[in-house]
């Protein structure tokens, strides 16, 4: 058996979709096209990196309610993240029904 | 009304109890036994027979039933039907006033429905396939300390499964080479550890030392990983006293989550540590062992969905439900009913996956599945499939069993976990596209890759996957 390659120090992360190659404009389109398609409401979130373990991050705005545009959110997401330079911005999708967010990750990471 | 008179003796079952034109009330609680009878025991007798051992009824009349309103508190057989294809049972239906129960406790519901008249004589075998609790019981049972979506918020786990992974070897590790194992598997990438059902405080690990190493493995993973993570401690003990003294303590340190095995503790002390963990913010991980006792044989027993019933009116926030890969996959129809039952608010009747009643479960929260056992990398794309997000996927050995050590496994199953999420959000058939889409996420993780070569050779559940797919 080969040798055990060593894992490295344990990496910062950002839950969903973390471990996967960052995001490319086109892949977080399709994601925002999923939510949109379930009946979410998209949402952005935003906070300084060190405060990324609590609860609430900033609110952008407010939710983008009933929302049909992927591109309405892309430039959400983008304006957002312009206007707060070096901080970790998200996406999420209220699901109204479960009442629960049905999807969250993070968009631009700091 | 003095209008009935005492008479000694025995008197047919059928005639007090076999009543085909009753039409149940909305507050009845219903259920379905299959029943092999005695020969020469007509159904309807046997039906009946059935239905006044698990009520009113004992073998000869009593001169004190006349003292009460037995037509009304009587279990009534109303329907009979045949089993498909075995001409020696079949199923009875029968409904009991919800009066017959106290508020609150499937250990009375049960205590009535498969207490003596499991060793009745009348009967050769007797099977409870189901049970229709109506809303006005629901009402009065605790359910779930915290269900699914309070889960999801107090971790922060959103838009995918949560994957999880049972501590090996189960028996003999010390408290901090345990610990030790734990932190490899959360830094990795999982969301929880769970202790094996085996583990409660034997003489190489007591429990405190197990408490304590743990949860400065998990408070250091999540301080790296900036995520949330859990590990089921397991306060199942041997008497109520010692098992709240252990989910005190596990409260103590911070455990988002502890974990019992419900039906070797039973009910009692289950629904009590459920209202514990109501009252003090924990999530409760249901393990089941025993289960497989009194479930397995199609003849005679409990059916895993009534335990599912009875266990989500108990009250716990995760239980096993079966993977449906690998060996279970006959079962794959069965087993999705009762992960409706366990999840969805409102589960109609729908007899190919064995649900013979509506099952409306009102506000009551829901109960998060848990698939664990002989699963790994090249099952994820039909977990995901068959699960779906609101379920946890538990990779034993198939983190454990990495080349590289749990860090690495943890990582692996973490990237297949969210690669077949993407795929699926994107409309692919994550199941049939399977290999495409672990290939192409394994070529950004090598620890993946190694995963996917090391179990290639189980070939047979691969394959076994595939088929699922055009059943």
């Amino acid at each position: 058996m080969a040798d055990a390659s060593a894992y490295p120090a344990t990496p910062l992360r950002n839950e969903t979709f973390s471990y996967l190659p960052a995001m490319t404009p086109e892949r977080i389109a399709q994601q925002i096209a999923y939510c949109i398609s379930r009946g979410w409401n998209p949402a952005v979130e935003y906070t300084e990196p060190e405060k990324s373990f609590s609860n609430f991050w900033y609110l952008w705005k407010l939710p983008l309610f009933g929302t049909q545009s992927v591109e309405h959110v892309l430039a959400e997401l983008e304006a957002c993240h312009r206007a707060n330079p070096g901080m970790h911005v998200r996406l999420i999708a209220y699901d109204n029904y479960a009442q629960s967010q049905g999807m969250a990750f993070v968009v631009y990471r700091a | 009304m003095g209008q009935k008179t005492y008479q000694a003796g025995v008197k047919d079952y059928a005639k007090t109890y076999w009543t085909p034109d009753y039409i149940p009330l909305d507050s009845d609680l219903l259920a379905v036994f299959k029943v092999v009878p005695q020969e020469g025991v007509p159904r309807e007798e046997a039906a009946a027979a059935v239905a006044a051992e698990s009520s009113t009824g004992t073998w000869t009349t009593v001169w004190t039933d006349l003292l009460t309103d037995l037509e009304y508190y009587k279990g009534r057989a109303y329907r009979i039907e045949s089993v498909p294809g075995d001409p020696t049972a079949f199923y009875t239906f029968i409904a009991y006033p919800i009066d017959l129960f106290e508020e609150g406790s499937v250990v009375n519901v049960l205590t009535s429905l498969v207490g003596n008249v499991f060793g009745f004589k009348a009967v050769r075998s007797l099977r409870l396939e189901d049970i229709r609790f109506p809303m006005a019981y629901v009402k009065t049972c605790g359910g779930p300390p915290n269900g699914i979506q309070v889960e999801r918020d107090r971790l922060n786990k959103y838009g995918r499964a949560l994957l999880g992974c049972t501590i090996k070897p189960k028996l003999g590790l010390s408290a901090k080479n345990y610990g030790r194992a734990v932190y490899e598997c959360l830094r990795g990438g999982l969301d929880f550890t769970k202790d094996d059902e085996n583990i409660n405080s034997q003489p190489f690990m007591r429990w405190q030392h197990r408490f304590e190493f743990v949860m400065e493995a998990v408070q250091k993973a999540e301080a790296e990983t900036g995520e949330r993570k859990g590990h089921y401690l397991n306060v199942t003990a041997a008497t109520p006293e010692e098992m709240y003294k252990r989910a005190e303590f596990a409260k103590e340190l911070g455990a988002p989550i502890i974990m019992h095995d419900f039906f070797t503790a039973g009910f009692t002390a289950n629904t009590g540590l459920a209202n514990w963990c109501r009252e003090n913010g924990i999530l409760l991980h249901i393990h089941r062992a025993m289960h497989a006792v009194v479930d397995r044989n199609p003849m005679h027993g409990i059916h895993f969905r009534v335990l599912t019933k009875c266990l989500r009116l108990s009250g716990g926030d995760h239980l096993h439900s079966g993977t449906v890969v690998g060996k279970l996959e006959g079962d794959r129809e069965a087993t999705l009913g009762w992960v409706d039952l366990m999840r969805e608010p409102f589960i109609p009747e729908n007899r190919t996956r064995g649900l013979f009643f509506d099952q409306d479960w009102g506000a009551m929260p829901g109960v998060m599945p848990v698939a664990s056992g002989g699963i790994h990398v090249w099952h994820m794309p039909a977990l995901v499939q068959i699960f779906g997000d609101d379920a946890c996927l538990q990779f034993g050995g198939g983190t454990l069993g990495h080349p590289w050590g749990n860090a690495a496994g943890a990582h692996a199953n973490r990237v297949a976990l969210e690669a077949c999420t993407e795929a699926r959000n994107q409309g692919r058939q994550v199941e049939r596209e399977g290999r495409d889409i672990l290939t192409e996420a394994a070529k950004s993780s090598p620890e993946l890759a190694i995963a996917m070569e090391t179990w290639k050779e189980i070939k047979f559940d691969f394959d076994t996957v595939d088929k699922l797919d055009v059943q």
